[in-house]
C-alpha cells in the first residue's frame, strides 16, 4: 500500500477542520470514544452538532480561541491507501506553519468558502503549495449548502481560481463542490448536487497518480553517517534522487573521487539489488575512499551542481528578527551545515499579486522573496524544482537556535553572466503579455487555429506575435532533430522566446507538438509569473492522419521517416490542458475565439 | 487502432511500512550523527520495542551508538520488567534505570493517595532527573502522532528548555528531512521517530519483523476488575475499593505503563496476526480504551507535556 502526503490550506473559517472531520469521520477513521468527546465539548459549548473541527484543534489555546495554530497530523487509511494530513493553519501569522506541512506533501487540498470566494489566504496558500513544489492541487468550495447549491457560484469561483492558478506552477489542479458540515461530495457523491460530474474528493485522493513525482533521473546520495565495524565501512544516508545498484560508477563530491558501489544495503542489513528515492540505505564503495557527512555520491556523468553562492527563494518565518542583506546564519543543507550570508534582497514577492518589490530592505514574518547566499563551504545543490531533497536548506539562528526561514535554491550565482536590470517594468508597459502555448498531434489543426488567433488579436489592436514550430526549424532550431533530448532543447528555446515576447507586452501564440508533459512544464516554469495558457488540440490520431496535409503520416508509416509522434513516437495527452480544442468545437475561427475569450478574462 | 504510447514508468515504489522505517531510520542516523549523548526511552512497551528494534536496524553491522533508559514507577508488571531485562541481554545495550522511588524517598515527589492513585504522573520529575544527571542532549521516545490531539502536534524534533518543558506555541518550523536540533547546555530535544505511525502500523510492524513482545500484549487470562468503564489488572500494587470483586477473564493490553492506570481490553487475539485484525477493526483509540490518566481532562496531555513528560 502506499503513502499520500496532503496539505491543506485556506482562510480562517473556511471550515478545514470541519472538512478533515468529516473525511476521517465518514471514512470511518474516528473512533467512538474521540467522537463522545467532541460531543461533549461541542455540548458544553452549547452547540447542537458535534463540532468536527475540535478533533484536530487539540491544543487549549486553539479550543478556548477556536482556531487552529499549529500543524496537527492525522492519519486515515481506506483499502486503497494510506493518508498522512498535515492539518495546517488558516491564519496569516501562522502561515510558516502551513509551509511546515506542506513541504512533505504530495498534494494539497485547499478550501474556499462558497460563500466568500477567492480570499487573499487562498491565493496566497495556491502560491505556496507550488512554490513548495506540490504538483497537485485540489480545491475545495466548502459551504455549497449556505448558496443553495448553486453550480453558477461554483463556476465562478472555479474561474477565479483557475486565472489566477495560471501564472503559478501548477501542473494538476481540480475542483469539488463540498459541504464539510453536511458531508456532501466528500466521502460519498453528493445528491444535492447533481449537476457536479466529478467524484468525491476521497475517491480522488485515493486515485491521483504520484509515483511519478519524484526524481528518479538524477543520482544523489548525500551521505549521512558513516557505519564502520572491523572491516566493513557502509556510507549511511537516504536516497535524494534517482537509482543506486551494485556496479554503478559513482563519483563522491566534493573530492571528485571515483568508485563502485560493491553493494547496497538496507536496514538491517538486507541486500539490495537496487535502491531508490527515499529509501535509507548503506553503501559500500569498491575504494577505500575517506568519506563523511556531507559528502554526497552522484554518477560521473550526471553530477550535483556545486557553489559558493547561490539565488533562492526564502520564506521567512521569525516574528523576533527580519532578514536583511549583510546578515550571517547557520545554513542546514541535505546532510551539510555552513555559514552563510545573505548578500543581495532581490525583491519581496507580494504572493497575493505575485508583484515584485525591488525596493524591499527586509522581509519579516511570513514575508516570501528572492535573496543571494554567499556560503562559506560550497553547497552541493539541485535547483529546487528539480529536487526538493537536494534544493531546499534552512536558516538558523546561530544565538537563538531558531529556525528562521526555509529557502528553495532557484540556481548557482554564474559570475561572468551578469543580469541587467532593465530601467522598464513589466507595468509600465502599454500593452500586457501572454503565452498561448498549443500542443497537439502533427496535422490535428494547431497551426490553423495559431494563425486565425495572430489576425484576431492583430485587428482587435492587441499586439501578438505566431511563433510556429515548423517555421522556428528553419531559423533559431536550425539542426535540431526528433529525438527526445533535441525535442526537449526545441521546445525550451521557443519557451525563451514566447517568454521574452510575453515579457514585451506581446502575446506570444506557440504551436508545436511538444509531445512530453515535461517539456511543456518545464516551458509553464520558464515563464516565471507570465501569464500562460495551455491549449490541448485534441484530434483523434486517425483524423489527423487521413487529413495529413504534408504526407507526414505516410511516410511514417512507410518507415521513411523515424520518430513520429503518434506512430513510434509517444504523445503525452496533457492532464490537465487550460483549455481542449476537439473537432466539434467548430472550425479554426470558432476555436480561435474561444482562446481569444480565455485571453480577454485575464486581463 | 491506438498509437499514444505513455513514457513507461518504472514502479519504485516503497510500502507505506518501509517508508515509515526509513523515515526513522533516517532520524535515527541524524542524531547520531549530531548529537554527543543521545539516549533511547525503553519502557518495554510495543512502541519502544519496535523503535529499539528499527534503531538496531539503522546500524547495522555496528552495535547500537547509545544506551537506553527505562524510567521505573515501581509499578511496572513483572511480565514487562522481565522482557526489559531479556532484550538487554540480547542486543547487548547499555541499560540505565531511573527510579521514581529513589524521588519518593528523598522527598522531592509525594505519593498520591486514593483510589485513582498513579505514579504516572511522579514520572516525569525522574525522567527529567535522568536525562540532568545523565547529561543527555537528545532523548528518543516511541510517542507517535495518532495517539492523542497534543501529539498530533509534536514536531519530530522537540526542543525542551533547561526545565525540561515543552511550548507549542514556540515550535521550530520543521521542513522536509532537515531537522534543527540546535541547543545549548542543560537543555535538549526529544526525538520521536514514529512520528508518523499508527497503532495498526505498528502491529503490520511487529507481525511482518516477527519483534517479540511481553506476553501482555496477546489474549491471556488474569484477574481483573472493572473500574470507570475500564478493566484493570488487579495486582499487588492496585488498591481495590468497596464493592470490587476481583475476576478472572481473557485478556490482552492495548498498551502497557504504570500498572495502575493501564487498562486492558477483553480479546482472543493470541497471535501478531489476530492482533492486526483486531486493531483493523476497532472502533476506539488505545488510549481511550486503556488509559485512565488521559480522561483526567480534555488537555491531560498538554499539560503533562509542557511539565517534561512524553
Amino acid at each position: 500500500m502506499q503513502l499520500l502526503r496532503i496539505a491543506t490550506a485556506g482562510s480562517v473559517d473556511d471550515g478545514k477542520s470541519t472538512l478533515i472531520g468529516r473525511l476521517l469521520f465518514d471514512s470511518k477513521a474516528i473512533f467512538t470514544d474521540q467522537l463522545a468527546a467532541v460531543e461533549r465539548a461541542s455540548r458544553e459549548r452549547g452547540e447542537d452538532y458535534p463540532d468536527l473541527a475540535l478533533l484536530t484543534d487539540g491544543l487549549r489555546a486553539e479550543r478556548e480561541q477556536g482556531i487552529t495554530i499549529d500543524v496537527a497530523h492525522r492519519y486515515f487509511a481506506t483499502p486503497k491507501r494510506k493518508f498522512i494530513i498535515a492539518d495546517t493553519p488558516g491564519h496569516l501569522q501562522y502561515t510558516r506553519n502551513m509551509v511546515t506541512g506542506a513541504s512533505t506533501a504530495d498534494l494539497a487540498l485547499i478550501l474556499v468558502d462558497a460563500r466568500k470566494g477567492v480570499l487573499e489566504q487562498s491565493r496566497r496558500h495556491a502560491f505556496l503549495a507550488s512554490l513548495l513544489g506540490i504538483g497537485h492541487l485540489v480545491v475545495c468550495v466548502n459551504k455549497m449548502d449556505l448558496v443553495g447549491w448553486s453550480p453558477e457560484r461554483f463556476d465562478e469561483i472555479r474561474e477565479d481560481f483557475r486565472r489566477f492558478a495560471m501564472k503559478l506552477d501548477v501542473a494538476d489542479l481540480t475542483f469539488v463542490p463540498v459541504s464539510a458540515l453536511h458531508g456532501d461530495n466528500v466521502v460519498h457523491r453528493s445528491a444535492s448536487m447533481p449537476w457536479y460530474e466529478g467524484t468525491s474528493l476521497l475517491h480522488q485522493l485515493e486515485e491521483v497518480h504520484v509515483a511519478s513525482d519524484r526524481n528518479l533521473i538524477d543520482a544523489r546520495f548525500p551521505v549521512q553517517y558513516v557505519i564502520r565495524r572491523s572491516d566493513f565501512r557502509g556510507y549511511a544516508g537516504t536516497i535524494a534522487g534517482g537509482v543506486f545498484k551494485p556496479g554503478d560508477e559513482v563519483v563522491a563530491l566534493p573530492s571528485g573521487f571515483t568508485s563502485k558501489v560493491r553493494a547496497v544495503w538496507g536496514p538491517g542489513g538486507k541486500p539490495l539489488e537496487e535502491a531508490f528515492t527515499g529509501q535509507a540505505v548503506a553503501v559500500e564503495l569498491a575504494d577505500d575512499l575517506d568519506l563523511g557527512r556531507g559528502a554526497m555520491l552522484c554518477r560521473p556523468g550526471n553530477r550535483a551542481e556545486s557553489a559558493r553562492e547561490v539565488d533562492a527563494l526564502v520564506c521567512w518565518f521569525s516574528s523576533r528578527s527580519s532578514l536583511t542583506p549583510g546578515a550571517t546564519y547557520a545554513v542546514r543543507h541535505t546532510t551539510t551545515e555552513t555559514r552563510g550570508s545573505v548578500e543581495r534582497l532581490e525583491y519581496r514577492l507580494d504572493v497575493t499579486t505575485l508583484h515584485r518589490d525591488e525596493t524591499a530592505s527586509a522581509l519579516s514574518l511570513n514575508d516570501i522573496g528572492r535573496i543571494r547566499l554567499r556560503t562559506r563551504a560550497p553547497l552541493l545543490f539541485d535547483p529546487y524544482r528539480r529536487n526538493r531533497t537536494t534544493g531546499g536548506f534552512l536558516l538558523v539562528d546561530e544565538h537563538t537556535g531558531d529556525t528562521v526561514a526555509a529557502g528553495m535554491i532557484t540556481g548557482a550565482v554564474a559570475s561572468p553572466v551578469v543580469w541587467h536590470t532593465a530601467a522598464v517594468r513589466r507595468e509600465d508597459r502599454p500593452t500586457r503579455g501572454a503565452t498561448v502555448w498549443l500542443t497537439g498531434l502533427s496535422a490535428s489543426g494547431k497551426s490553423s487555429v495559431a494563425v486565425e488567433l495572430e489576425r484576431r488579436l492583430v485587428a482587435a489592436g492587441r499586439p501578438a506575435y505566431l511563433l510556429d514550430g515548423d517555421n522556428l526549424r528553419h531559423g533559431l532550431n536550425k539542426g535540431l532533430g526528433f529525438g527526445p533530448e533535441d525535442r526537449a532543447e526545441n521546445v525550451r528555446r521557443v519557451a525563451e522566446v514566447a517568454r521574452l515576447f510575453a515579457d514585451a507586452g506581446v502575446v506570444a501564440i506557440a504551436s508545436l507538438i511538444s509531445p512530453y508533459a515535461a517539456d511543456r512544464a518545464s516551458a509553464r516554469t520558464i515563464h516565471d509569473g507570465l501569464p500562460f495558457v495551455e491549449v490541448f488540440v485534441d484530434t483523434p490520431l486517425e483524423v489527423c492522419e487521413a487529413r495529413d496535409p504534408k504526407g507526414m503520416y505516410a511516410k511514417a508509416r512507410a518507415g521513411e521517416i523515424q520518430g513520429f509522434t503518434g506512430i513510434d513516437a509517444p504523445y503525452e495527452r496533457p492532464a490537465s490542458p487550460d483549455l481542449v480544442l476537439r473537432p466539434a468545437d467548430g472550425d479554426p475561427a470558432a476555436m480561435a475565439a474561444a482562446i481569444q475569450a480565455l485571453l480577454d478574462d485575464l486581463g | 487502432m491506438f498509437y499514444f504510447f505513455q513514457v513507461s514508468v518504472t514502479s519504485y515504489e516503497l510500502s507505506h511500512l518501509a517508508a515509515l522505517e526509513a523515515e526513522a531510520v533516517h532520524v535515527f542516523r541524524e542524531v547520531a550523527a549530531t548529537f554527543e549523548r543521545p539516549v533511547l526511552l525503553f519502557s518495554g512497551g510495543k512502541d519502544s520495542v519496535v523503535m529499539l528494534h528499527a534503531a538496531a536496524k539503522a546500524f547495522w553491522p555496528a552495535p547500537l551508538p547509545f544506551p537506553v533508559l527505562h524510567v521505573d514507577t515501581g509499578h511496572n508488571f513483572d511480565e514487562v520488567l522481565r522482557f526489559r531485562d531479556e532484550t538487554v541481554e540480547a542486543l547487548g545495550l547499555r541499560l540505565h534505570v531511573a527510579s521514581v522511588q529513589d524521588d519518593l524517598d528523598a522527598g522531592r515527589v509525594v505519593e498520591e493517595t486514593g483510589p485513582g492513585a498513579s505514579r504516572n504522573r511522579l514520572q516525569t520529575v525522574t525522567l527529567l532527573r535522568a536525562i540532568r544527571e545523565g547529561g543527555f542532549d537528545a532523548v528518543f521516545g516511541g510517542a507517535r502522532r495518532d495517539e492523542e490531539k497534543a501529539r498530533a502536534k509534536e514536531r519530530v524534533f522537540s526542543f525542551r528548555d533547561e526545565h525540561g518543558q515543552w511550548d507549542p506555541r514556540a515550535q521550530r518550523p520543521e521542513l522536509w528531512n532537515l531537522y534543527n536540533g540546535r541547543h545549548r547546555r542543560g537543555e535538549h530535544i526529544r526525538v520521536f521517530p514514529l512520528s508518523n505511525w499508527t497503532e495498526l502500523d505498528i502491529w503490520q510492524y511487529v507481525r511482518d519483523e516477527r519483534i517479540a513482545l511481553p506476553p501482555l500484549y496477546y489474549a491471556h487470562r488474569r484477574p481483573v476488575v472493572q473500574r470507570d468503564g475500564m478493566l484493570l489488572a488487579a495486582t499487588r500494587f492496585l488498591s481495590l475499593v468497596d464493592g470490587e470483586t476481583p475476576y478472572e477473564t481473557t485478556v490482552r493490553f492495548r498498551t502497557v505503563g504504570d500498572a495502575t492506570c493501564t487498562g486492558c481490553v477483553e480479546s482472543a487475539a493470541a497471535t501478531p496476526s489476530e492482533v492486526v485484525a483486531e486493531v483493523a477493526a476497532t472502533r476506539v483509540t488505545e488510549r481511550g480504551a486503556t488509559r485512565a490518566d488521559d480522561r483526567i481532562s480534555e488537555a491531560g496531555m498538554e499539560d503533562r507535556k509542557r511539565e517534561g513528560y512524553f
